[in-house]
Order: structure tokens, then C-alpha cells, then sequence
């Protein structure tokens, strides 16, 4: 516990002293608090606004997650048929990356007008922007394993499928949970743009549309509260992933100053 | 130009009673840039290439009977990777033919799975040939307890010393189930004093497990030491140069008169002369 602690008070440490800074600076009148309010009205806004901004959180969260398991799927899926088909790579490559360069807004007209208003067009907009680091490391992961240690498997008469199953897919492993994990860094700004570009019906349609009126009513402490809840919600996410990567991948954990 | 058909060595069927390996007249070149890893194929080259071929093999011929611990001895570059590579059905010759019995290759760097326990990278043969994983880990286990690695079965390679990895190696090589195994220099990264032990694990693993086994090594002391026959390869291109039986009975220890003779003989057919090798 005292471990945990000493680990995570570099961080507590640094957001306090920036927080202390930036409240400093709209009190003394660096700035008129309309255009950016002090951290202690941010966090009175947080509390006033606690029942809200659950609620849109909820609506967001699963935005998210679901969006993510979409890319990571679809991402490495793609990898391992790109491994598999060097004819794929040749054709799908290259309109992966183009796929990068899209203006979510261009597309959000056609999804909403296939799906309609509820979550799986958002979903589709997130996994679009999270997929490709998946997608680009694993398929670098599958292509860097040991030569030689292909050679030993055919040796002791594996099949093609057992050669994947048992060498390069765990050798792919730590690169591709690195590529989720870059999904992930980019998969909660990815929410805040699926819901402003596609529309929605319910009473809460997450943080990002919270923000978004927040912004043109000036009501900026609770937009300043709602981004401050996406901002620990990602690395709630990101630590979440690196645990589940100790559980998938325990070799890469080793403990430090081994030998090898 | 008698060139196999079909990837690896050709069945046995044909073969001199009591005979697991034959290689007749082989030879083996490659293309200078297949070396240095930048291609794909591993393709015999025509003579006009030969400026930018090594050959690896020039007609070698050599036999393994069945049981037999054959020894080949060369410096690096005489091509003994090569010759176990035909062996496994890795490679095929450019010219001649390659017979043998099933083989399995035992690599020089051990090539554990780190994503294995060392149990499980034993029994990657098993669990290759689909038996279920508990099987697989009870007789990989029975045979841990046999060769001095119980207690190591859940360790990660990584915590794993030199020594003991070759071991899991070893161990694994046997699951194959294959007559004939194929040991690259399994001691040529260790340090001295794990390496002599290890000889004598070797020694007393195959006593245990008896096969045919096809050592390839540059340490002509260990050749002597554990061998029924040793050939001797001269490099570029490797040929053979020396044929030495070994006719004396186990344990040997390094210090056995007969032994030291037959290493200085080893030598002298290497071109290197009494007093040089004696260091």
C-alpha cells in the first residue's frame, strides 16, 4: 500500500502544483474567469453538477468501451489477415492509412443515415479513429518473430496454424496491447468527436455534447468539470488496460534487472 | 544433377539395415546476399554465380548407424549447420542425396518460447501433435524428473540459468519423438565449467534415452568425449578430412591418455599440430 503510494505521488504532486499555479493566475487576474475559470470554481461546478455529469459520463464510458472493443477487434483482425495475405497488405494497407486522413464530419451524414441516432454510429466513428495503431503494430509484431524459431516449429512438424498459435501470436502480443494502448490514449477524444459530429435523441447524450453546450451557453466551469471528467476517466482506462496486459501477457512483466 | 523432388530428406525405405542417416555426395551453395538474411530463397545458384556463392558443402558423405552418437568437428564455416539442416529436411541438396529417419532439430541457441513455462516448452512437440496439455505436461515432467530439472518445470526461461535452458532444449528435442536427433553446438555458448558438466548430462541423458544423435560441435575434446565416431570438416567449402572411431568405454574422462590422442589426432587433421591444440 505504502508502495502504491510513493508510485503514484509524482503524479498527485505535479496536477497539485499546476492546479495551484493555474489558480493563482485567474485570481491575480491573469485572465477574466469567463474565458477560463479557476480550478476551485471548476470544482464547484463538479459538485453541483455531480448528478448530470453521471449521467453523461454513463452514456460516454460505454461509448468508449465498446467503441475500443470494436477497434481492437476489427484491428487485429485486420493485422493477422494482412500477416496471412500479402496480397491483402498490398490492397488494404494503404487505404488503412488514407482511411486516417478522413474528417470524421464528412462521414457522420451517410453512418447517421444507415444507423440512425443511437450508439452504434458513434461506435463506428471511434473505432475508426482508434483502429489503426492497432493495426500498424500488430502487423509489425506478427512479422518480427524469430525467424529461426519458425524453422524449430517445422521442425517438430507444426502446421501453419500452429506456427501462428504458438509462436507468433504471443510474440505479437506486447505490440499489439502497445497499439491498444495508443487506441485507447486517443479513444476517449475519439467519444467527444462521435457524439458532436452524429446526433442523438436521449435526455444524455455524453460529455462531449455536454461540453459542446456548455461552450456556447458560457457556461465554462461546467465544460471546464466535464473535460476534467474525461481526462481521469483516460487514464483510469489506460491503467485498466495495463493490468489486463499482465494478465495476458506476463512474460513482458518480467521483474527488472534479470539477466537476460 | 540428381536433385530431391520434395522438400527434405527422402523416406527410408531403401536404406542398409541399421542405418538412420546417409549422406552421399553432397553439396550445397548459397547465394552471398541469402547469408546475409536479405532474401527469402535459399535457392542452389548456377556456375556463372559462383563469384558471389559460398558453398557450404562440397561432396560430402557421411553415414549415422542407428544408436550411434556420430560427432562432426569443424571450426565455423565448415558448413556443419548446413549438414544438420539437410538432416531435419530443412534444406535440400544442390547435388546428391540426404536419407534419413525422422530427425529433430536441437538449434544452438536454444529458441525457448519465453511465453512458455519450461515444462510446457518441452512439450511444445506433444502439444504440436495435439495431445491435451495435461498429457503433455505429465510426461514432459516424468522426463524433468529423470534428467535432474525437477523442480524447474514452472519457471520462465528467462529465470532459467544457460545450462538449464539447454536442458529444456534437450528435453524438448527428445518429445519430438523423432529417432534421430540433430544437436547444433548445444554447449558452444556456455562457459567452460558449465559445459563440462553438461557433457556429462548429455552422456547420462542418452544412456537413459537412448537415440540415434548427430553432434555437431568445434570442441574436438567434447567429441572425443562423448562420441562413438567422429568425422572432421575442413571450412570453405566443408568437406569432410578425417574419420576417428572412438572406441572407448564410458564414462571417459578428459584426462585418459587414449583420450588426449585421439583429440591430438583430431587436431592434426584440422591443420593444427601438436602443442597448438594443446591449449
Amino acid at each position: 500500500m505504502r508502495r502504491r503510494a510513493a508510485h503514484i505521488l509524482p503524479a498527485v504532486l505535479l496536477a497539485a502544483a499546476a492546479l495551484g499555479a493555474w489558480e493563482l493566475y485567474v485570481d491575480l487576474g491573469g485572465v477574466d474567469p469567463a474565458v477560463l475559470p479557476a480550478p476551485h470554481a471548476v470544482a464547484a461546478a463538479l459538485w453541483e453538477n455531480a448528478g448530470l455529469l453521471w449521467q453523461n459520463f454513463k452514456i460516454t464510458a460505454e461509448e468508449v468501451v465498446l467503441g475500443l472493443g470494436l477497434a481492437l477487434l476489427s484491428g487485429f483482425a485486420l493485422a493477422v489477415a494482412i500477416h496471412f495475405s500479402p496480397l491483402l497488405r498490398r490492397a488494404a494497407y494503404p487505404h488503412a492509412v488514407g482511411s486516417q486522413a478522413v474528417p470524421i464530419a464528412v462521414i457522420a451524414a451517410p453512418l447517421v443515415f444507415w444507423w440512425g441516432f443511437g450508439i452504434f454510429p458513434k461506435l463506428v466513428v471511434i473505432a475508426l479513429i482508434c483502429f489503426f495503431p492497432v493495426v500498424v503494430t500488430t502487423v509489425d509484431g506478427l512479422a518480427a518473430v524469430d525467424p529461426d524459431q519458425l524453422k524449430l516449429l517445422r521442425t517438430l512438424d507444426a502446421s501453419r496454424w500452429q506456427a501462428f498459435r504458438f509462436a507468433e501470436l504471443p510474440a505479437a502480443l506486447p505490440a499489439a496491447l502497445s497499439g491498444a494502448r495508443i487506441a485507447l490514449a486517443v479513444g476517449v477524444i475519439g467519444a467527444f468527436i462521435a457524439e458532436t459530429s452524429t446526433a442523438t435523441t436521449g435526455p444524455y447524450a455524453g460529455l462531449g455534447r455536454e461540453i459542446m453546450s456548455d461552450l456556447n451557453s458560457l457556461q465554462a466551469p461546467r465544460e471546464y468539470a466535464a473535460t476534467a471528467v474525461l481526462f481521469v476517466f483516460a487514464i483510469a482506462c489506460f491503467y485498466a488496460l495495463t493490468l489486463a496486459e499482465r494478465r495476458l501477457a506476463p512474460w513482458t512483466t518480467r521483474p527488472t534487472g534479470d539477466p537476460r | 544433377m540428381s536433385q530431391g523432388l520434395r522438400a527434405g530428406p527422402q523416406p527410408f525405405e531403401t536404406a542398409v539395415p541399421g542405418r538412420a542417416v546417409s549422406v552421399s555426395g553432397v553439396s550445397r551453395t548459397y547465394a552471398q546476399r541469402d547469408r546475409a538474411g536479405g532474401g527469402a530463397t535459399q535457392g542452389g545458384v548456377t556456375k556463372g554465380d559462383t563469384a558471389r556463392a559460398v558453398q557450404a558443402l562440397a561432396d560430402v558423405s557421411l553415414h549415422v548407424d542407428r544408436g550411434e552418437l556420430l560427432a562432426v568437428v569443424g571450426p565455423s564455416g565448415c558448413g556443419k549447420t548446413t549438414l544438420l539442416e539437410l538432416i531435419c529436411g530443412l534444406q535440400t541438396p544442390d547435388v546428391g542425396t540426404v536419407r534419413s529417419e525422422p530427425a529433430a532439430l536441437m538449434p544452438q541457441h536454444d529458441l525457448l518460447l519465453g511465453w512458455l513455462s519450461a515444462v510446457d516448452n518441452a512439450a511444445l512437440a506433444l502439444r504440436i501433435a495435439r495431445l491435451p496439455r495435461a498429457q503433455a505436461r505429465a510426461r514432459a515432467s516424468a522426463l524433468f524428473a529423470e534428467l535432474g530439472l525437477d523442480g524447474f518445470e514452472t519457471a520462465r526461461p528467462y529465470e532459467l540459468s544457460g545450462g538449464m535452458r539447454q536442458r529444456v532444449a534437450f528435453v524438448r528435442t527428445l518429445l519430438s519423438g523423432k529417432p534421430v536427433l540433430c544437436l547444433d553446438e548445444p554447449f558452444g555458448a556456455l562457459d567452460a565449467i558449465t559445459r563440462a558438466e553438461m557433457q556429462g548430462w548429455l552422456a547420462r541423458a542418452l544412456q537413459r534415452e537412448p537415440r540415434t544423435v548427430v553432434l555437431v560441435t568445434h570442441d574436438v575434446e567434447e567429441a572425443v568425449l562423448l562420441a562413438d565416431r567422429v568425422v572432421v570438416l575442413c571450412p570453405r567449402p566443408g568437406r569432410t578430412v578425417a574419420e576417428l572411431e572412438i572406441e572407448l568405454p564410458r564414462p571417459r574422462a578428459r584426462t585418459d591418455p587414449a583420450v588426449t590422442a585421439l583429440r591430438e589426432q583430431a587436431l592434426i587433421a584440422l591443420g593444427l599440430g601438436l602443442g597448438l591444440g594443446a591449449a
